[in-house]
């Protein structure tokens, strides 16, 4: 052995996830929310109309990174997840081409409309089973995945797709306010509100339910001194939680949105502590499901070259659309 | 009957990624197009690259966005329905996919939200910079993928360990012995295709007497382009067959209708191809001819499908049509650009009705061409997804029953056929509309008025 990359992809795909989950989160928020909103939709759509197709994109680095790096891991757990992927992928294609195509036919404007709207909810509510699948772990014979496309039907995973649903509201809410003025502002902070509660009830949810149902689990974060060591992901979780009240219900426009971030770096890092070392839960570990050590090495190279560029020019992307949105710059 | 995931699989990808390829097939070639406008107007600052360019971006936009969005559905596709080809060849490709995913995706979406909003909000040259990025995105795009598809047909630089590959040497892996071949063949697949609908436009246009000038530069270019590349691709395509019959004789066998080996090998122009049986039916041969073009030799020879056992053959029909439609457009492409070059020449092109109709006819045909030249190689690869090695039924996940894949089939197939149908008719909206005069400034606020009307007009005035 050379080097274990192990660790480092590890740290590589779960920044790709977060990024993902964060950024197109945000625009899927907005596009739920757009089913909702009063007033001027179009704002709701041009405030994400020059970023959407980039966020998206880190799904496909988030799926090639699993590939990539845990092949055995995308080998098992995306075909356990069929159908949700498939929806998932259904309801994105959806919502992607309802931002092209809703501008131009009066006469379908809605169900253009609904499309982006209903995609948005539909996509977001498979990736929440997506997630609590996961948590629950697969049925695993050697190398495959041998439950049933259906395995993902249980009430823990129909949770997570709540909860999911609700968090991706929050981004969405927390990016209209830092994007918005006025009357709609007012409108997406009382949005912001309603899903922070929901998803302060739903991460309770999902803290108890998990190591009620995964002894394991359970030793890890009440056993002795775990508990001790541990405690601060909760107590940060909660001052979070209310640092985000305060913003949405006071004049801060870029809070709410850096708070409903933090919300969801501390679940994330919380499931991270629960599943850990796990990719395959529970059977693969990270090491176990690794790819060779030249096929990491061999794209590693290019991502570290890669990663600082894409980053520097979706960074200037974001700057160049900054500010206030205009009801001028978005789909003709 | 019963639903066998194996073939509903194959279905369902067929079905996938021949929508997709037509994103890619016209998209490389326009965002190269449209690189060289922004090139053009930055240089001369002449107005009429910038209206042309305008209106080839708002088109590309749609297309692009279909392409992200259908594209997104096929790194997935690996995953969830060829899971024990993943499991078996994920230390080779998936890092050529993966940079596929990194160099390409990123730059041409990252740079895409610039070239498509940012007209008003960059200068001139960082609009130029971000078309040209985008392009060469779209060709990086095409480089990582073919390499993956070429080294599932012609695989070296690898250890079979297990039942899994293991990669050896990276620049054999990249570098296989048809990639180059298929590179060269497909990127000008695309750009012909894409000339062939800026002509068939610009003649659309210009029988109607709208945007004159607009229309005969797009024409002119486009016939510019074709007149080389046409030609360029025939050579290409004849590299590309006698790279077939080194690597890949089974294929070239099915494609060529061949069950017997015989010598001197004759053409077969037409047939009833019958694989149970293994005979051509009905068949038109020329003498010798096809031992010259596929050997470049008099009496060379090739081998016909009976040298291999009978579950080692590809199916004949699909390869051995697909391919006589693929030559057959390009000998008609080869007309079009050639007869436009002559009426241009004896100054008539303008006013030949008959011609700007053609145009317009055959502006569909590198669609037509692409998806032929694709079931050619992929069918006649058949039965193996890794050539030789690894076999189609042995790659599909384990775990799913043929009703599952019917479902999700079916849903693909009503999802796409929503969508294709209406990206189209939009797209031909937009053609319809033609050239601007002008950047149309507000006209997207259907439901409302700009936020700051004042300062708008200000800004707008300033520039």
């Amino acid at each position: 052995m050379v080097l274990d990359l192990v660790p480092l992809w590890t740290i590589l795909l779960g920044l790709a996830v977060f990024y993902y989950v964060v950024f197109d989160g945000f625009d899927l928020g907005v596009g739920m929310l757009y089913g909702l909103a009063p007033g001027d939709r179009s704002l709701l759509m041009n405030s994400v109309a020059p970023v959407w197709d980039g966020n998206e994109t880190w799904l496909v680095f988030g799926g090639l990174g699993l590939l990539t790096a845990f092949p055995l891991a995308f080998a098992i757990i995306i075909p356990a997840l069929y159908f949700p992927i498939l929806i998932m992928l259904l309801a994105l294609v959806f919502r992607g081409v309802a931002f092209e195509f809703r501008f131009k036919r009066p006469a379908l404007r809605r169900f253009w409309d609904g499309a982006f709207c209903g995609g948005s909810l539909v996509a977001t509510f498979a990736q929440g089973i997506v997630l609590g699948t996961f948590i629950q772990g697969f049925k695993v014979d050697g190398r495959h995945f041998t439950g049933t496309s259906f395995d993902w039907v249980t009430p823990f995973a129909l949770l997570t797709g709540l909860a999911l649903v609700f968090g991706y509201g929050l981004l969405g809410a927390a990016w209209l306010v830092l994007k918005t003025e006025g009357d709609l502002q007012e409108w997406a902070r009382r949005a912001g509100r309603v899903c922070l509660i929901a998803v302060l009830i739903a991460i309770l949810a999902v803290s108890i339910w998990t190591p009620l149902t995964n002894v394991e689990i359970s030793r890890r974060w009440f056993g002795w001194p775990n508990i001790a060591l541990l405690s601060p992901v909760p107590i940060v979780t909660a001052l979070i939680a209310f640092a985000e009240w305060y913003a949405l219900t006071h004049r801060h426009e870029l809070t709410p949105f850096l708070g409903a971030i933090g919300l969801f770096l501390m679940s994330y890092v919380g499931i991270a502590i629960s599943l850990w070392p796990m990719i395959v839960p529970f059977h693969y570990s990270l090491w176990q499901a690794a790819s060779s050590e030249s096929t990491q090495a061999f794209i590693l190279i290019g991502t570290l070259f890669l990663l600082p560029v894409i980053l520097m020019y979706t960074a200037w992307s974001y700057w160049v659309f900054r500010g206030k949105v205009r009801a001028d710059i978005g789909y003709h | 009957m019963t639903l066998d995931p194996v073939l509903l699989s194959r279905l369902q990808w067929a079905w996938v990624i021949a929508w997709h390829i037509l994103l890619p097939a016209f998209t490389v070639g326009l965002a190269s197009y449209i690189a060289v406008l922004e090139g053009l107007y930055f240089f001369t600052g002449r107005e009429i690259w910038f209206r042309i360019s305008g209106f080839w971006t708002r088109i590309f936009a749609v297309s692009f966005g279909m392409g992200v969005v259908s594209g997104i559905i096929m790194p997935f596709q690996f995953g969830t329905n060829w899971s024990r080809f993943t499991d078996a060849t994920a230390d080779v490709l998936s890092p050529l996919m993966a940079y596929e995913g990194l160099m390409a995706f990123f730059l041409e979406a990252s740079f895409l939200g610039v070239l498509l909003f940012g007209r008003r909000l960059v200068p001139t040259w960082a609009h130029f910079f971000a078309a040209v990025m985008v392009a060469v995105g779209t060709l990086f795009s095409s480089f990582w993928i073919l390499a993956t598809n070429s080294w599932m047909q012609t695989p070296q630089g690898y250890s079979f360990v297990n039942g899994r590959f293991e990669p050896v040497d990276w620049i054999a892996i990249v570098f296989n012995p048809s990639f180059p071949y298929r590179l060269l063949h497909n990127v000008t697949a695309f750009y012909i295709t894409t000339a062939f609908v800026v002509l068939g436009v610009g003649a659309w246009l210009l029988r109607r007497a709208r945007a004159v000038e607009e229309a005969r530069t797009m024409m002119r270019m486009a016939l510019d382009l074709l007149i080389l590349i046409v030609p360029l691709q025939m050579f290409l395509g004849d590299q590309h067959g006698l790279n077939t019959l080194e690597y890949q004789p089974a294929k070239l066998a099915a494609i060529e209708g061949r069950y017997d080996t015989v010598q001197p090998v004759p053409l077969t122009l037409f047939g009833i191809p019958d694989d149970d049986a293994a005979t051509m039916r009905a068949a038109i041969d020329i003498p010798d001819l096809g031992g010259l073009i596929l050997t470049h030799s008099w009496n060379g020879t090739i081998k016909g499908l009976k040298e291999w056992p009978p579950d080692q053959r590809p199916p004949v029909a699909p390869p051995f049509f697909a391919f006589r439609i693929m030559v057959g457009i390009a000998f008609i492409m080869l007309f079009v650009a050639a007869a436009g070059q002559v009426l241009r020449l004896r100054g008539r092109l303008w006013g030949c009705v008959w011609f700007l109709r053609l145009a317009q006819a055959v502006a569909p045909l590198g669609f037509v061409a692409v998806i032929a030249g694709w079931i050619t190689t992929e069918i006649g690869r058949q039965p193996w997804t890794v050539y030789g090695l690894l076999r189609t039924a042995d790659s599909v996940s384990p775990s799913l029953t043929g009703a599952d894949v019917a479902l999700s089939l079916a849903l693909y197939v009503m999802v796409y056929l929503i969508m294709f149908p209406t990206g189209i008719a939009f797209m031909a909206g937009l053609v319809r509309r033609g050239p601007q005069q002008e950047e149309p400034q507000f006209e997207s606020i259907e439901s409302g008025r700009p936020n700051r009307p004042f300062e708008t007009a200000a800004r707008t005035g300033a520039e």
